[in-house]
């Protein structure tokens, strides 16, 4: 037996250090991939997106005679008339701005967004009118006009855009100077509803995210009990036999189980069979209320799986000391192991809720798409069974629809999603942190 | 002589096909020390779980025979083990105690059967409970820290203070001890007893020793089946079966 140094590795520990170095190395490099491509990811959604939270808007002051809104209001086209009194005073003041410009006022004017003139009328018909008196107005400006300020839109290739015309540009360059012409944080964007495919500066998501808020509720209201109240029954009370275990199977393989195949589920099952038969009229194309039924079905399996390994987690001898001590069974997965399994369930639970958030392919199958929900929804049927549409379904409408403005706010919308979705983690966070430090 | 408290006869105890108790009956004696001693895996934890029935949680097994509290079988069907389990308690191997504070721990009990009136009586049980257990000083100005957070021995005893809070008439405890280191041993030994004073106490231990120092009768265990009973002295002094003495002369086990 040779003597060996302690200070000098022999060859198999330098080779088994040489591998954990490797290893290490391995794991830094996966992390780092991972990381930049998260920074990469955030960093396009917020440079594509944040522009969606910003519009650009024409403001000048409006007066208006009762005779000139009672005309307007016999009319035919009443927001044709509407359009012309805003082009006047538009007009009115350009001009006292000072602007020289070759367009003709209506021209000018149609630098504005197709939907001032309701804005107006719908203004004009409040409370808050007055006749005879300025109101200062922020009319949207075109989405070409917004293109512009914001680069999107660029003079190259002008030739061959019908929406814009190169005065039009060299006439906003100079109301941007006057002060007439800026961008500015348009609240619009995430409290109103989508619009038609003409007029991107005027669709916010809004409504997408009350249809997504309606469904949730729907899901929260039927998974969560329902999902919890199975899983205890199963893993605490079930006899464990062959019934119980091909449950246990099913379960698992419902998991796994592509949502598009909930989607056909539920427009076989919801739509094309019960919707005919029910009275309720929430249970029709489109409506958030259907879209909960499918999603809630979806979500089940994911709350339950999660639900029964929290629960399996919990250290048998805490059953067995509560029952030890004359604690029925119920109380003792009550007072005990239910509080202990806390933490584990509402992040399962949360995880399951937040997939059923950003889910868009079974609810494309049921109708709930965009450029349906033109309204926000103003009471609880319209909320749960009017026609409306969820935020990863309108993300969707909006990135397939031609017009590039329109891609810009499917970018916006998506952070207005991830924003929801982290909210949703960090509750799961917080809350699982609240259960732990119990003791 | 003392009356009998439990009375078990020809048991037989079945996990699946596993026959792991064969035709015991032993009688447990009110105010006394019962000891199982055996070698690992002849049948003393499951022959104890019958006792308190708790083993009707574990789906395959299956009990037979007569185990009477009193005079009345403990599995008969009009028996609900919950109202048994707060007669009979039992205090397990590893320390279990809630992860909730030292006072909720003791009381859980009292409170789950309706014991005290008020605060004032659940605190009068609760601190007698715990000198009972002789760990009152220890814990009594932090009752409201958790009883997870305590040392191995405390939280032994703190269980122990759990099981007799409920008033039990027989005191079931598994190996109590095995958990603990020698000073914690004693106090527990010390404890065991004191109980004997209020119930009848059966332990199950693998300490020959033990038994010989808490207990007036022993059962001694092997494969399933009740080799030889009696009064402790008389099977670590003179025992009538071959087998008994091999095990306690350190031959088997
Ligand atoms: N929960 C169980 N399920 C199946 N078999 C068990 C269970 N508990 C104990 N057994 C079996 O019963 C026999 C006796 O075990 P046990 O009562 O724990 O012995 P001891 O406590 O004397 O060491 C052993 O053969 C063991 O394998
Ligand atoms: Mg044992």
């Amino acid at each position: 037996m040779t003597h060996s140094s302690l200070f000098a590795s022999d060859k198999r520990t330098a080779s088994r250090n040489r591998a954990e170095k490797r290893f290490r190395a391995y794991g830094i490099i996966a992390i780092s991939v991972g990381l930049a491509m998260l920074a990469v990811l955030i960093f396009t959604i917020i440079r594509s997106g944040s522009s969606a939270f910003q519009q650009s808007f024409v403001s000048f002051e409006v007066m208006i005679s009762q005779e000139e809104v009672d005309n307007a209001e016999k009319a035919l086209l009443k927001t044709g008339v509407y359009q012309k009194i805003i082009t006047a005073n538009f007009e009115k003041a350009v001009t006292n701005a000072g602007i020289v410009t070759e367009l003709s006022p209506k021209d000018q004017g149609k630098i504005l967004s197709k939907r001032v003139a309701s804005q107006l009328r719908e203004f004009v018909l409040s409370d808050n009118f007055k006749a005879d008196e300025p109101i200062a107005f922020q009319f949207l400006a075109n989405s070409s006009i917004d293109g512009y300020l914001k680069g999107r839109v660029s003079r190259e290739g002008l030739e061959n855009n019908k929406n814009v015309s190169v005065e039009q540009l060299n006439f906003s360059d100079k109301l941007v100077e006057a002060g007439l012409l800026k961008k500015s944080f348009n609240i619009e964007f995430i409290t109103g509803s989508d619009a038609s495919e003409n007029s991107p500066e005027a669709a916010g998501f809004g409504s997408a995210i009350l249809g997504s808020f309606a469904m949730m509720i729907v899901v929260v209201a039927l998974s969560l009990p329902i999902g919890v109240a199975a899983s205890i029954y199963l893993e605490e009370f079930a006899p464990k036999n062959r019934l119980t275990d091909i449950i246990e199977v099913n379960i698992s393989n419902l998991a796994a189980v592509p949502s598009i195949v909930y989607g056909i589920l539920g427009l076989a099952l919801f739509l094309n069979y019960l919707g005919p038969i029910s009275a309720n009229d929430w249970i029709r194309n489109n409506s958030p209320f259907v879209g909960g039924l499918v999603l809630a079905l979806m979500t089940l399996p994911r709350i339950v799986i999660p639900t029964r390994a929290a629960l399996k987690a919990v250290p048998p001898s805490i059953r067995d000391a509560a029952l030890g001590i004359g604690a029925s069974k119920m109380q003792t997965v009550f007072h005990h192991v239910l509080p202990l399994a806390m933490p584990g369930i509402l992040t399962g639970t949360i995880i399951g809720l937040a997939q059923a958030l950003g889910e868009s392919a079974p609810l494309l199958l049921i109708g709930l798409v965009g450029f349906i929900g033109g309204e926000i929804p103003a009471n609880v049927d319209q909320f749960f069974g009017g026609p409306n549409t969820v935020m990863p379904a309108q993300i969707y409408q909006w990135a397939s629809r031609a017009d590039p403005a329109f891609y810009e706010r499917a970018w916006g919308g998506i952070i207005i999603l991830l924003v929801f979705l982290i909210s949703m983690n960090a509750i799961a966070i917080v809350l699982r942190r609240r259960f732990e430090r119990r003791w | 002589m003392q009356n009998i408290k439990i009375q078990a006869s020809n048991v037989h105890v079945y996990y699946g096909d596993n026959h792991a108790i064969k035709d015991v009956s032993v009688d447990i004696q009110d105010n006394t020390v019962t000891s199982f001693i055996g070698p690992s895996g002849c049948g003393k934890s499951t022959f104890l779980r019958c006792l308190n029935r708790m083993n009707d949680t574990i789906d395959i097994c299956r009990v037979e025979g007569n185990i009477d509290l009193d005079g009345e079988n403990i599995y008969d069907r009009r028996v609900d083990p919950v109202q048994l389990r707060a007669k009979v308690g039992m205090v397990f191997q590893k320390p279990n105690p809630f992860p909730k504070s030292i006072y909720d721990n003791v009381a859980y009990g009292p409170r789950i059967h309706g014991t005290a009136a008020g605060r004032a009586e659940l605190d009068e049980i609760v601190e007698k409970s715990l000198r009972k257990a002789a760990i009152w000083d220890e814990v009594k100005d932090r009752l409201n820290a958790a009883g997870t957070g305590l040392s191995g021995g405390q939280q032994q005893r703190l269980c122990i203070a759990r099981a007799i809070a409920t008033s039990p008439e027989v005191l079931l405890m598994d190996e109590p001890c095995s958990a603990l280191d020698p000073i914690a041993t004693a106090q527990v030994e010390e404890l065991i007893h004191e109980l004997r004073e209020s119930f009848s106490v059966v332990i199950v231990t693998h300490s020959m020793q033990q038994a010989a120092r808490v207990s007036q009768k022993t059962a001694f265990f092997h494969l399933g089946n009740v080799i030889e009973f009696g009064d402790t002295t008389q099977i670590f002094n003179n025992p009538k079966n071959k087998k008994t003495q091999d095990y306690i002369t350190g031959r088997i086990g």
